[in-house]
Formats: structure tokens, sequence, C-alpha cells
């Protein structure tokens, strides 16, 4: 052990390294042990493929849908309207957000109106708009946007709200413009609480998708779900399921990723 | 603080003329400024009054300290006198105009470092400039100097909170430093250092003050700092602040500590808590 002291930070960052490496390890053991516990229950149990097909049987139709296309025919529509939807709701969020957290009487007069519409389950809310917008692909897109509005929209409301009152003194004393004090201030300020709402809202996008879909759709993961329950077809329906989890946790990462990006100087001790 | 409490930065265009009289002719003059916060809406409290009618006037290129107890209005006095806050009744004159809301020529120092967590110090240094669309060299080199100046070289790409407490004041300095201000307002800059550390600041702030020969007005809670530092020192009384007394330091400059062990120090410093003493019986 020579140099010990001018080791020690050193071989501190070099642990937490491994100590990274381990818990990126550890998500894909515990899924894969998941896996061989469902396939040891299915083998043991002799169920039926329509109750609870065998890991094999899901991969094998996995490998199917990909190959024939009809997975990523449906996944595309749905990544649309997850997209669209995630752009819609969360400029309409960011927009209100910011003025409500501005105006104190302004979020007086719109609060109540705006709980009452999040105590709406969307799922209720969701045929009526199927019913009321003509387009099936806006009334989607809306159904997302509102899915994830009202999250994104406290998470503004906080995060405009967190910014320290002398540092807005600060920019005064400096002569910033009001744009000058929303780039510079206001939006790297609120940073850190907006993308912690953007990571709730991205699996939140997920689920209203899929709640779209299942209101009326001729395409989509959600119509593949409905589509494959409806036929007893339960290896696809695992299928689907699985792309849903795969997309709502690629979303989530990316989120992280800008999140590890953008918020460098907080992890600084 | 609410929005109508301060002044909006677009209304800083100084159309009024002041009213004449003597303090007209002043390079900084306060003339009876009051301040009274409002309670909070939900309650019926009386608002609080922070500053009773003050008066005061500073020459270009004084060093004027106040001292006062905590909470005697301070700061309220400091954030007015830079155009940070509007006295509710009162005025202040700037260069012969009516002072309406911050100025370029006026630099603050806030009471806490109040760094910007997500900006390196160079880019926290830099802001003002920023600010102001300077191009990106003169930004780089105007901040690298001032830096070095206050002695945070090395630091340039740290963060703040891998600072001290006396670098994050220090790192503060510079940014208001930076745009070089004719009219330096320092509230308590130091007051959470520790005394050799304090000391050590206090030595370079005076060499500081004399490289850029700016006016300085500095709220202090220590007597020897405010001798040490001051032409001039102001004392406050308990809240509602006013200025009830001033004490010319007439000591030779420029002063280095070994003027702390001066007997004419001693009886001065005497002094100013004399008069201090005398507002809280
Ligand atoms: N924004 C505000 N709203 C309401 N009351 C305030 C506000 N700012 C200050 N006050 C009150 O005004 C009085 C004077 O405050 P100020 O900050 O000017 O004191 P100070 O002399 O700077 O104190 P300290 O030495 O502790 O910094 C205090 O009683 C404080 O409670
Ligand atoms: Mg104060």
């Amino acid at each position: 052990m020579p140099k010990m002291t001018a080791d020690a930070p050193l071989s501190g960052a070099k642990a937490s390294t491994r100590r990274l490496k381990l818990e990126w390890l550890l998500a894909p053991l515990m899924l894969a042990l998941a896996i061989l516990l469902w396939d040891a229950l299915v083998r043991w149990q002799q169920y039926p493929p329509f109750i609870l097909p065998a890991p094999a049987l899901v991969a094998r139709k996995f490998a199917a849908v990909v190959r024939d296309g009809s997975l990523w025919y449906h996944t595309q529509l749905t990544l649309l309207e997850i997209f669209a939807g995630m752009a819609l709701g969360l400029s309409c969020a960011l927009v209100m957000g910011y003025f409500l957290a501005k105006s104190r009487r302004l979020e007086r007069l719109l609060s109540p109106y705006l709980v009452a519409a999040q105590a709406v389950p969307i799922i209720a809310l969701a045929p009526l708009l199927v019913i009321w917008i003509r387009s099936p692909g806006l009334s989607k897109v809306l159904i997302v946007a509102l899915t994830i509005f009202f999250a994104a929209l406290i998470n503004t409301i906080v995060g405009i709200r967190s910014v320290q009152p002398d540092l807005v003194s600060l920019m005064h004393s400096l002569q910033a413009s009001r744009w000058q004090i929303l780039t510079k201030l206001e939006i790297p300020a609120a940073m850190p609480v907006l993308l912690g709402g953007l990571k709730i809202g991205v699996t939140l996008a997920v689920i209203g998708a899929v709640v779209a879909e299942f209101v009326g759709a001729d395409r989509g993961l959600g119509y593949l779900i409905n589509l494959a329950r409806g036929i007893l077809d339960t290896p696809l329906l695992f299928v689907a399921l699985a792309t849903l989890i795969i997309i709502a946790v690629l979303l989530y990462a990316v989120v992280s990723l800008l999140e590890h990006k953008l918020l460098a100087w907080q992890r600084i001790q | 603080m609410s929005p109508q409490d301060s002044f909006s930065t677009a209304a800083a265009v100084e159309t009024q003329q002041p009213a004449a009289g003597p303090a007209a002719e002043a390079w900084l003059a306060a003339e009876q400024i009051e301040r009274q916060y409002d309670a909070p809406s939900a309650n019926d409290a009386p608002p609080t009054r922070a500053l009773a009618s003050t008066s005061l006037r500073v020459e270009a290129g004084e060093f004027v300290c106040i001292v006062g107890p905590s909470g005697c209005g301070k700061t309220t006095l400091l954030r007015i006198l830079g155009g940070l806050l509007r006295p509710t009744r009162g005025q202040v004159i700037f260069k012969g105009k009516l002072l309406t809301g911050p100025q370029p020529e006026i630099g603050y120092v806030f009471q806490h470092a109040n760094l910007m967590p997500w900006r390196t110090v160079l880019r926290n240094v830099a802001l003002p400039l920023e600010l102001q669309h300077r191009p990106a060299q003169e930004i780089q080199a105007r901040a690298q100097a001032v830096l070095k100046l206050v002695g945070l070289q090395g630091f340039e790409h740290s963060y703040p909170r891998q600072l001290s407490g006396g670098m994050a004041q220090r790192a503060a300095l510079a940014r208001t430093l930076v745009h070089a201000p004719e009219l330096l307002l320092l509230d308590e800059p130091f007051g959470a250092l520790d005394a050799i550390t304090r000391e050590r600041m206090n030595l370079e702030l005076l060499g500081i003050r004399a490289a850029y020969a700016c006016t300085a007005i500095m709220v202090t809670h220590s007597i020897s700092e405010a001798v040490f530092l001051a032409d001039r020192v102001l004392v406050m009384s308990q809240r509602p602040g006013r200025i009830v007394a001033q004490i010319a330091v007439p000591l030779p400059s420029p002063r280095t500590l070994d003027l702390m062990g001066a007997p004419e120090f001693a009886s001065l410093t005497r002094e100013v808590r004399r008069v201090i003493d005398r507002q809280h019986v």
C-alpha cells in the first residue's frame, strides 16, 4: 500500500464506480431470476398457455411479431402518440405553470378547477373525448397530454417558486431583462424539479397512450392488448406488455441521462 | 418581497427631477427615507416599521460603514440605496438624479454569497458581463483578472458548493467588481467568516477599493471592522432604525493590521461602542 494519502480519494472514486457497476448488474440479474421462477412455475403447475404461457413461448411470439413487422406497426403509432402527447402536455404545463407560479391571484382563481379536472379519472374522460373529437389521432394525443399535464404543471409551479428571492434581486441589480431572468435564472434553478416531473411524466404518458387506445383504436399497443385478450392469445398480450415496459424504461433512462448531464453540479459534494 | 415592492427593471430611466435643495448636490443622498413592510395579507397584524425617517449623504470616494443592532433595518437601508427596494416615503438622489431602480454604476454584495450553484465560479463572475452581451473574449479576460484580484485563481472551474465560506464571499465580491461599479454596497459580506479570515478579507477589500477607486457603503456587526475600514461610521438605532450618530475616523491610509493595536484605534472603537450602548438604555 504505497502512497496511502495520495491514493485515498482516488480509491474512493474507484470503489464508487465498482458499486455502480454492481448496481447495473443487479437489475438484469433480478430479471433473469424472475424469468427462471416464472418458467419453473409454468412447468410445475402445467398451466395452459392462455392462462400463463412459458417464457420460451412468449419469446418465440416476440420473435415472430418482430419478423412479420406487426409489432413495429403497432409500436410506431403508440410511440407517436406518446411523443406528440408529451409535447402538447408539457408545453401547456410549462407555460401555464410559469404564469401560475408568478401570480398568486391567478393560482387562486384556477387551482380549484385544475384540481377538479385532475380528480376526474382519465379513463372515464377518455370515451367522451373520443366521441367529441372526430380525429382519432388528435383525441389520443389529447388523452396522453391530459394524463401528464397535472404532474408537469405542479412541478413547473414548484420549480419556478424554488428560485431564491435574493438571486432574483441580484438579477434586478444587474438590470437583467425579463427574458434573461427566465433563461439564466428561473429555468436553470427549476431544472432539478422539472426533470423530476419529467421522469414521472414519461411513465404516465405510456399509460395514457394505452388508455387512449383501449377506448377506441384499430392500431397501437393498447389495441394489440385488447385484440390479444379477445382471441385468448396470451403470449401476444405478454409481448405487447413487455414492449410497453421497454418503452417506459427507455424513456425513463433517457430522462435520467439528461438529468446526469444537466445536473452534474448537483453531484458535487 | 412582493412585486409591487421592488422596482421594475424596466423603470430604471430617470425622468423626474429631484426636489431642489442642498441634498441635490451630494453624490449620494437619502432624504428622510422610511420603509415599512406589510404583514402577510392573511392576518391583520400591523405593518413592520423597518426604517424610520433616515437621511444620509455620501461623497464620492468615501468609505462609510453602518453599524447597528440586528434587525434594525440595515439591509433595508442598503437595498433602498441600491435601488432594489422602494422606500415607502422619501427619496434617494444619486449623482444628481432621482434613484428609481437598480443602476449599472451600483454594485451590491449580498449578506450571503448568493452565487448560482449551477454555474462555475468563472461563469458566476462573468454573469454581469454576460447580461450586458459583452464579447466572449472580453468576458473571459475581465472575469479572470478580477478572480486573480480576489485571490481565486485556480478555482475558476469549481462550483460554489466546492468553496469555503470565505472563498464564496470572494467570488461574490469578484462578481460585483467585474463590472467596475462606482458605488459598492456591501451587506455584512464577511459576517459568516472567522476572525482571522475576516481581517485578511478586510485588508483585501481596502486594496481592491483603492484599485477601483470606488465609493463604498458597508453594513457590519463588528465595531472594529467598521473603524478599521471606514472614513466615517454611522450608528443606527434599534428597529425602527434611523441614523443616530456618525463618527469620523481620521486614521491614516493605507491602513494595515498593525493599526488595530494603536491607541487612537482603541479610543475610536470605544467611542462607537459608547454611542451604541447609549441606544440600549
Ligand atoms: N421582506 C420583508 N418582509 C417583512 N418584513 C421584513 C422584510 N425584510 C425585513 N423585514 C423586517 O424588517 C426589519 C429590518 O430588517 P433588515 O433585514 O433590514 O434588518 P438588518 O438590520 O439587516 O438585520 P441583520 O443585522 O440581522 O441582517 C426586521 O424586523 C425584519 O423582520
Ligand atoms: Mg441584514
